[in-house]
């Protein structure tokens, strides 16, 4: 290891914004799933062109994601803040459920309905919120039993019956089909909602919150940070999402089965922990799991075309999900020796070239620069990355 | 250890001691969380027989066993996964990858019954290791590595058999997995190696070195490593304890139903860790009895056996649950906060001093 790279590592200020940048881009998580993403691709098309010059291979590749991507972001917005959201499935039947209801029984015009949906879902999360935040209860368990609820309320409500295509008025399924520049109309749905939410993570007050709450929950508290109330926006936005996938599955299928959603929680976790969203919170982009989800349901899709019989899907997704997971701590352990071994004997100290005083004392901390390689590992993987970095 | 001089008031004074606990053995007994399941599981039987037409009658209490069996099965070793802070949601999977094993094993490689089994075990058991070694020794979160592993092992079942099945197995063994173990009365044949299992875990898990180090783990980790306890060996066995249970489970699934496909058992690790935290084991690891789960695991059987014989749907049994299960996490947190509002009442004549000031649960996230 040369001493250029070593005293970089050590003092990341002192290299250029631009090769910063450029080297944070080429390190970082979202990269690496798409250009596995663009191969995937590209292998399957030269299997079988239709895969994406097809009449219909184009639009279902972007289409068919859309509502994975939904449920990623919310996800991904829950699982920073060091919570998860099992429930998403089931919000997602209930307001798929309730969409077709509202068509059939009242005349309420489209856009109303989605709102109705939205808020639906929205609803559903603030009382996983709710739980979550003020009875200091963990999300998984609460939100286990959420699923259970809502999905009981489901089907409950729903009976016998199912909601058919003739029951939906055809502007809203044309929706499922349309498409704006050959782009399909729920794909720009997902994408807006996408860098919205992108957007305010990265840059916004409320959004560093989440990530300062999901990497030291109580350095947060201590520091003054509104805990509960940002914990609670998280699962309304989840609920809020779930909500609006639940809207976007009733009009891309036209129907509404009583298996719609199920299963579908799990998917969503995987597909943000693929994206590079740590399991423990503190870290990951939204842009990594919406990746992650794009990534899984090309894979679904492409399975067949290779010749692989699409039985072996869910362990390609599960190898996936492990592989993921041991990439990311392979990554973090690389990184935290080269820290330690550009700490120790690199030229980063050029005003007090040597102060034998201070060998016991400064512990190398790991660092770990870029969005998406903390795997949250130690029980406190946040508390890491942020004590005495400086010394 | 609990000695103490107390230098301000007299010097000369003999080492203050302290009993060993707070209060007397029937208070401990009495009110705790295992307690609180019991008497609900009781509640509800009394309740079930006198009110819930035919509950009492022959078959209830059989088919209540046989479908509660592998849920209860699975709750010993997912008990002391939770004990010790990390979950397993993966155990579903390893049951129906056994299943399909067992079957293929059985019917496509010609191997006799009993050399199935066991090899379907050890496969449980693999699986288990993979889960363990990924999550003991490489150190990434448990919840993470058994998603992953949920899809993974699933996804090989599905593969390996799609969506055919294996149906013909001895009848001698189909009959076994559903007799009674005395004619006439409710109790079928898998209640044995339960009891049996239930015996074997009770005891590692309280009353050996190896359980007390369950329960340090869960509490702190680090503190238990000091103190000599093999953090990461500790989990890894319990990981492979957990698939090799469900190794049996998935044999015992393909008999009772008489098919091994890819399907079986689909979302039953969700309602065995519903059934776990429903009888008093802490999420947050380091609390919970053995006694006390399969309790919770009896009462969700009564609640549903009582709940379809009175007519309800399933549906609405799942609301229940769902319900109790978040009412019984939020009881903690409820009576913890009472606790607190009564120590403060008290705090301000006393000393300040209370007894237990709650402890706060290890940051492990979840």
């Amino acid at each position: 290891m040369s001493d250029t790279v070593s005293s970089d590592l050590a003092r990341p200020s002192a290299a250029s914004p631009a090769s910063r940048v450029l080297k944070d881009l080429l390190r970082s998580r979202e990269l690496a799933v798409a250009v596995v993403l663009v191969l995937l691709v590209a292998v399957t098309t030269l299997r079988s062109d239709s895969f994406l010059f097809g009449a219909t291979g184009w639009r279902d590749l972007l289409l068919t994601p859309s509502m994975l991507v939904l449920l990623a972001v919310g996800q991904t917005a829950v699982i920073i803040t060091r919570n998860v959201d099992l429930s998403v499935g089931s919000t997602l039947g209930l307001t798929a459920y309730l969409t077709g209801r509202l068509f059939i029984d009242t005349n309420l015009p489209i856009v109303a309905v989605v709102l109705a949906g939205i808020l639906m879902g929205a609803v559903l999360g603030l009382v996983n919120g709710a739980l979550v935040a003020f009875g200091r209860v963990p999300a998984l368990v609460i939100t286990l039993g959420t699923m259970y609820i809502y999905r009981g309320a489901f089907l409950t409500w729903a009976g016998s019956d199912r909601i058919n295509a003739d029951d939906m008025p055809r502007g809203f399924r044309d929706l499922g089909t349309e498409s704006i520049l050959g782009i399909p109309v729920l794909t720009i749905v997902a994408v807006v909602v996408l860098v919205l939410v992108g957007y305010y993570l990265r840059t916004a007050r409320g959004g560093r919150e989440l990530y300062a709450i999901g990497s030291d929950p109580e350095a947060a508290k201590l520091y003054g940070l509104p805990v509960t109330r940002r914990i609670l926006c998280a699962f309304v936005l989840s609920g809020a999402l779930a909500g609006l996938a639940g809207v976007v599955s009733a009009a891309r299928f036209g129907t509404v089965s009583s298996s719609v959603g199920s299963g579908v929680e799990l998917e969503a976790v995987g597909a943000a922990v693929i994206g590079g969203v740590a399991i423990f919170g503190g870290s990951g982009t939204v842009f990594g799991a919406a990746l992650g989800a794009f990534l899984l349901v090309t894979i679904n899709r492409a399975l067949p075309v290779l010749g692989i019989s699409d039985f072996w899907q869910q362990a390609v997704v599960g190898l996936l999900i492990v592989g993921a997971i041991v990439l990311d701590r392979v990554l973090v352990r690389r990184q935290e020796r080269r820290l330690i071994a550009a700490r120790e004997h690199g030229p980063d100290t050029p005003t007090t070239p040597s102060t034998p005083a201070a060998t016991g004392g400064p512990r190398p901390a790991p660092v770990v620069p870029g969005g998406g390689t903390n795997a949250g590992t130690s029980p406190r993987p946040g508390a890491d990355s942020n004590e005495e970095v400086v010394r | 250890m609990s000695t103490l001089i107390d230098h301000r008031d007299a010097p000369t004074q003999a080492p203050r001691t302290y009993a060993a606990y707070a209060r007397p053995w029937w208070q401990r007994v009495v009110f705790s969380r295992e307690f609180a399941v019991v008497a609900l599981l009781v509640a509800a039987l009394v309740y079930s027989r006198s009110q819930v037409d035919y509950f009492d009658g022959p078959q209830t209490m059989y088919y209540l066993f046989r479908d509660s069996a592998s849920i209860l099965l699975l709750a010993l070793p997912m008990t002391a996964i939770i004990i010790t802070g990390e979950i397993d949601l993966s155990v579903a999977s390893t049951v129906g990858l056994t299943s399909v094993a067992f079957g293929m094993l059985h019917a496509d490689a010609g191997l006799s019954m009993t050399v199935a089994a066991l090899l379907a075990i050890v496969i449980g058991a693999v699986c288990g290791a993979f889960n363990g070694f990924l999550v003991a020794y490489v150190g990434l979160p448990s919840i993470a590595v058994t998603i992953g592993t949920l899809a993974l092992f699933r996804g090989i079942a599905a593969g390996l058999l799609g969506t055919e099945s294996r149906t013909d197995f001895a009848e001698s063994w189909t009959d076994l997995a559903k007799d009674r173990i005395l004619d006439g009365q409710p109790y079928p044949m898998i209640l044995i190696p339960f009891v049996v299992l239930a015996i074997v875990f009770a005891a590692l898990l309280h009353f050996s070195p190896f359980g007390r180090g369950v329960y340090e783990i869960g509490l702190n980790d680090e503190a238990a490593h000091f103190t000599g306890v093999d953090v990461a060996r500790t989990k890894a066995v319990l990981f492979v304890l957990s698939g090799a249970v469900a190794g049996f489970v998935g044999i015992y699934t393909t008999l009772v139903t008489g098919v091994a496909r890819a399907e079986n058992s689909v979302g039953l690790e969700l309602q065995v860790i519903a059934a776990v935290l429903l009888g008093g084991v802490s999420i947050f690891g380091g609390r919970g009895a053995l006694h006390g789960v399969i309790a919770g695991v009896l009462l969700i059987g009564v609640i549903q056996r009582a709940m379809l014989l009175s007519g309800e749907t399933i549906n609405i049994i799942n609301i229940v649950i769902g319900v109790l299960l978040v009412l019984s996490v939020m009881s903690t947190s409820l009576l913890a906060g009472a606790r607190h509002l009564v120590a403060a009442s008290k705090g301000a004549r006393s000393s300040g001093r209370t007894p237990h000031s709650d402890k706060t649960a290890p940051a492990s996230g979840r």
